[in-house]
């Protein structure tokens, strides 16, 4: 669900189709019917953005049939666990979860959302799941209307397909088989996308699909090695290893939509935790890290982070000088809001790095209109996308209607080089880091995006070492050698040492092991740590991103270059973080008593004789824990947690069915509309997500509203195997640009005869945004769905096209809005409405 | 550096010592397995990459995904897109469902069933794709029709053009009943068709476009080994209900020798733009020599009648 795998994901489908071949059953239920669809044991038709309500009505199945894997659920997730008292449920407030701030737009106070609590803090709960306020009982009132009936009226699946699928899951999980989840942005990309993710999650904890073989949820990531760019990362929130971007402040009131608490890591939101601030770097560890189970070695994450990033600096007032040295975040930072801020003059200057906005990023007109703010922008590329162009250069159809004497931006154009002409590491959706080797120099002025960040970055190590300004000392403290020494017979001889930022990232002492010596050490010279569990809050470790920790462990040894595919578990191909651990959470593949669940899907078991975990796998849990083990009263850390809890990065060691904390729209997913639909929520009054992140005072973001009838036909977009997202790296290519040369916009023959739109000729697909011309590609794998009585007609966009590159087209993206999903931040382009006419545009 | 001398009168001789052509190897050929092909068309681009073909003039078609349309002169493998949707609406899996919710309503939990009782191969409504290429025959027209000698087979068993040899003239084209091999008529005027990689193969590696295939629909191999996994491949399918599944080409059936390059489907050959019946030119040269003689000699005898005043 939520993915269109065989088409853009093609390599990794390889594995689906093998394990078809296998006996598994692939079920793809998506809008269109997609070369994804059609590999598909079977294929259900769904409207876009109804995905709560199909997955809702699967919880509720399960929850009522006894369907769910009994003894999983209990032991290894919070089924049992008492929420509070006075916690009041979307059932009990139409749509909304207690905590609700209708002057802000967000859950201000989700105090409620807590579990009750002894007086050491623990969660109580009720292993018989009859008290009504144990999670168990809160999710079947929660879920209770979400039925086959439900899915009928507001997915229009009929319930015979609905239950053909839920019965294949049942049938196809518990103690002898397991079932795995694959997503992508058809779901992220939605005003509620991280609900919908939940609800996947909450149904593979039912079905106990998780932390064991052939289980999981797959995040099928869009590009080579974006999981490498959120692990180390380039988001505005997070430091390396999901540690959290320090605020300037942290309030009780998250007062705005802003709120710079935006972000894909469990944060807490309890009120205690909010009224701390961040200035200090134990401030900082008190609001962010945790006391119970893996997330308490926080403090040896940042410190050593800090001791990479600042070297000797690191070490005065015991980390607090080079934590000041961060930059603290005040609002929301993501791209799409910065867009808007670009837009309102604030934002001065521009790098991109590998990025499209003004064709590829939501509401492009808007983008384009900011980038006309900018004073100067660097893009770098391949070639001279439409971000590059846009000063000379508009849409489609009159691509030279742009006067470039009204643009005051200077825009800088540099040459990058893609994969060949560089060495590195990709990172994809199973966290594997597999290493590559340059092959050619890239031509003429070209360099690598890393190249370029290197050298930026000693020039302004230059520009500022004399200054005697506290505010440039970060930039004079910052460790920035990464000088290449084998220089390799290249051309290109001024190109950093990526083995060296390897090593950074991996890790390495900054005083000796045993501390006995008293010599210190810088990148170069210093030992590398073997793995994070060496690493030390007191300044004498440095690590770059701790989950990576272990990919370098000695000189000579980069994991990521093993290329051993034998076993069952390929533990010799690169390594995957954390610890080369193929499946996270593992200690859930052995029952209580650490036992496999059954031989078949034998993975990682307790050794009663060794007394140590073993397995397949690299056990992600204390090796030496026994399952009988139990915390005593009051303990803190790893030792709080008992030897029957997998899930060892969550305080209380569950998998968590209700989310106590941690997120911005509800502690269980919950239907919501999209913020554009021709149908009103079937569930309650509140329409669309509460919470998500909606910039009604903007003129130039306007929506149709709720069931307007001027745009009554529901629209997604997906991908095209022949093309690359936007199109910077494929439409350059004449050989992929033969193969599909023009936006076309799929529609089922029933619309198209409503509309008068003939196969193969022009059509228009207008929003309140924007109007794009596409050929109409009418088709039967498109089809309108019935919802409670009504027909409800679906398009499907593909978005590859802008006014660069040998074949050009309209933009799909100058059709989108900006409202964003509050967790995460990220648009809803997978289903919004629009209404289509024949012709072109004028 | 001594030059070594040819003696002249060897010299002279040498016109007449041909080069020993490369011993026989087992014959090769690909077996293409559309009930794997998602549609990917990296076989299409392995193919133009390597065997540098330019690309057509983009041209969106509406042909479903396919903007190919057809095999030709620069265009060595082509993925044909068959929407073939709402055929079989309900089908008779929905009573089964049906059954068995009442059954799990009935009993107040789910019954256990066998796993993966209730889900078809495939789904009724199919968008079938299949990656075409020349089919490498075991007689093929387009060698028997090459007046100049230009078409020979390999030490692979694989029928290739000798562009240096080529003299354009088309009779290939006519003689191909798949439309495989085409002139290049914007180009050098000669005849080009899939090599199936020979340059490669010399070399111990597979066609590129078997090497991109990400799913194995194409598969590279000796003829012999390559069938006998396509009849088990095709047993497989049918035990799976898969009962439309057929080969084509892969027995002697087709062209009185079967194809080098064959296929499993999913569907009638006709749905795959396939002949079922492919015509072998050169079996109309003796009964048209024949009707040819007669006739000329009929139009002899009717002449020596008509003009014997």
């Amino acid at each position: 669900m939520g993915s269109n795998m065989g088409e853009a994901h093609p390599v990794a489908f390889r594995n689906v189709v093998m394990a078809k071949e296998l006996g598994a059953k692939v079920i793809h239920v998506d809008p269109h019917f997609s070369r994804t669809s059609a590999l598909a044991n079977l294929y259900v038709p769904t409207r876009a953005g109804s995905d709560i309500v199909f997955l809702g009505a699967i919880i509720h199945y399960l929850l009522e049939n006894n369907a769910y894997f009994h003894d999983y659920v209990l032991n290894y997730t919070n089924v049992a666990t008492l929420v509070r008292e006075d916690y009041r449920d979307t059932e009990d407030l139409d749509g909304l979860f207690s905590g609700y701030d209708e002057e802000t737009g967000t859950y201000a106070d989700q105090s409620s959302w807590d579990y009750q609590r002894d007086e050491n803090g623990q969660p109580l709960t009720d292993p018989t799941l009859q008290d009504p306020r144990c999670v168990f009982q809160i999710m079947r009132r929660h879920y209770a209307r979400y039925t086959p009936e439900m899915v009928e009226q507001v997915c229009g699946v009929s319930r015979e397909q609905w239950m053909q699928v839920v019965q294949t899951l049942v049938e196809n999980s518990g103690r002898e088989r397991t079932s795995a989840i694959c997503y992508a942005v058809g779901w992220t990309q939605q005003s509620k996308g991280v609900q919908i993710i939940r609800a996947a999650g909450i149904m593979q904890l039912l079905l106990g699909n998780i932390g064991r073989p052939g289980g999981g949820i797959l995040a099928l990531r869009g590009h080579a090695s974006i999981q490498g760019s959120t692990d180390v990362p380039t988001l505005y929130d997070l430091l390396s290893g999901y540690m959290p971007q320090p605020s300037a402040l942290l309030s009780a009131q998250p007062h705005t939509q802003d709120h710079p608490n935006a972000t894909t890591w469990g944060k807490n939101t309890d009120i205690q935790a909010n009224i701390k601030s961040e200035q200090t770097l134990q401030e900082y560890i008190d609001a962010e890290g945790e006391k119970l189970g893996w997330w308490s070695n926080f403090p040896s994450y940042i410190r050593s982070l800090l001791q990479a990033w600042y070297g000797d600096a690191a070490n005065e007032e015991d980390g607090n000088t080079s934590y000041r040295f961060l930059p603290k975040m005040i609002g929301d930072h993501s791209h799409l809001v910065t867009s808007y801020a670009m837009l309102d003059g604030q934002v001065k200057g521009y790098f991109l790095f590998g990025q499209n906005p003004a064709a590829g990023s939501t509401h492009s007109t808007m983008q384009r209109d900011a980038l006309k703010q900018l004073d100067w922008m660097v893009v770098r590329d391949l070639y001279e996308i439409e971000t590059a162009a846009f000063w000379h250069r508009g849409p489609v159809p009159h691509p030279n209607a742009v006067d470039p004497h009204t643009i005051k931006t200077e825009v800088f154009f540099l040459p990058a080089s893609p994969t060949t002409e560089k060495d590195g590491s990709f990172t994809n959706t199973q966290r594997l880091l597999q290493w590559r080797d340059k092959a050619v120099d890239p031509p003429g002025d070209a360099r690598s995006d890393l190249w370029f960040v290197y050298h930026l970055g000693k020039r302004l190590k230059d520009l500022y070492a004399d200054s005697t300004e506290p505010r440039d000392r970060p930039i004079q403290a910052l460790t920035w050698d990464y000088e290449r020494e084998d220089l390799g017979g290249w051309r290109i001889l001024d190109d950093p040492d990526t083995q060296l930022v390897l090593k950074e990232i991996n890790g390495y002492y900054v005083k000796s092991p045993d501390q006995q010596d008293g010599k210190t050490y810088t990148l170069r010279d210093a030992p590398h740590v073997p793995g994070f569990t060496v690493l030390k809050s007191d300044g004498s470790t440095a690590c770059g991103s701790w989950i990576y920790s272990g990919v370098y462990p000695e000189p000579g040894k980069n994991l990521a270059r093993a290329r051993n595919g034998e076993g069952y578990t390929f533990l010799g191909w690169g390594f995957a973080w954390p610890a080369n651990r193929r499946i996270l959470y593992n200690r859930a593949s052995a029952d209580p008593q650490g036992r496999p669940w059954s031989e078949r899907k034998k993975y990682i078991w307790w050794d009663e004789e060794q007394k140590k975990w073993t397995g397949y796998d690299v056990p992600d849990f204390p090796a030496n824990k026994a399952p009988d083990y139990r915390p005593q009263a009051g303990a803190t850390g790893m030792d709080a947690l008992s030897g029957t809890d997998p899930f060892i990065m969550k305080p209380d060691g569950k998998g968590w069915l209700f989310a106590p904390k941690g997120l911005k729209d509800g502690p269980l997913p919950t239907h919501y509309e999209a913020a554009e639909s021709p149908v009103h929520n079937a569930l309650y009054h509140t329409e669309s997500n509460p919470a998500a992140k909606y910039f009604k005072d903007r003129a130039d973001n306007r929506l149709a509203p709720i069931g307007d009838e001027h745009y009554p036909i529901v629209v997604t977009t997906y991908r095209l195997t022949e093309h690359h997202v936007s199109g910077p790296m494929s439409r350059w290519l004449p050989w992929l640009n033969a193969l599909q040369p023009s936006l076309f916009a799929e529609l089922s023959p029933e619309l198209a005869a409503e509309r008068g739109i003939k196969h193969g000729q022009w059509m228009i697909v207008s929003t309140p945004r924007g109007e794009i011309e596409a050929r109409a590609m009418v088709t039967r794998r498109m089809r309108p769905l019935r919802l409670n009585g009504r027909v409800v007609h679906q398009i499907g966009l593909p978005f590859h096209w802008g006014f660069q590159g040998r074949v050009t087209g309209s933009i799909t993206n100058d059709l989108t809005h900006m409202v964003l999903e509050p967790n995460v931040s990220i648009e809803e382009a997978k289903a919004f409405t629009c209404n289509v006419r024949p012709g072109r545009l004028p | 550096m001594a030059v070594e001398r040819v003696h002249p009168l060897k010299e002279m001789l040498g016109v007449f010592n041909r080069e020993l052509p490369p011993a026989a190897r087992p014959a090769t050929g690909f077996f293409t397995d559309t009930s794997l092909c998602i549609g990917c068309k990296a076989c299409e681009v392995a193919c133009r990459q390597w065997n540098q073909l330019s690309a057509p003039d983009p041209t969106w078609t509406g042909t479903s995904y396919d903007n190919t349309q057809l095999l030709g002169a620069e265009t060595w493998r082509h993925v044909l897109f068959i929407e073939q949707i709402g055929r079989a609406d309900g089908g008779g899996l929905q009573g089964d469902i049906q059954g068995r919710i009442a059954e799990a309503k009935s009993s107040g939990a789910l019954p256990v069933t066998p796993p993966g009782t209730a889900l078809p191969f495939f789904n009724t409504d199919r968008w079938l794709m299949m990656s075409d290429v020349c089919k490498h025959c075991h007689n093929a027209p387009c060698h028997e029709a090459c007046p100049t000698g230009a078409i020979i087979r390999t030490e692979f068993d694989t029928v290739y053009v000798q562009q240096d040899i080529c003299n354009g003239c088309g009779y290939c084209v006519v003689a191909c009943p798949f439309g495989v091999i085409s002139r290049d008529d914007q180009g050098d005027q000669m005849a080009h068709k899939c090599t199936l990689c020979y340059d490669r193969q010399k070399d111990g590696i597979e066609p590129a476009c078997a090497k991109a295939c990400p799913t194995d629909s194409i598969q590279f191999g000796e003829v012999e080994q390559l069938r006998a996994h396509a009849r088990e491949r095709l047993g497989l399918l049918h035990e799976r209900g898969l009962s439309e599944a057929r080969l084509y080409g892969e027995d002697e059936s087709v062209l009185e020798g079967g194809l080098h390059s064959f296929f499993l489907l999913l569907d009638e050959p006709a749905a795959y733009n396939l002949p079922e019946n492919p015509p072998r030119p050169s079996n109309n040269v003796v009964p048209a020599s024949f009707w040819t003689v007669m006739a000329a000699m009929i139009f002899g005898l009717l002449s020596i009648l008509f003009f014997k005043e």
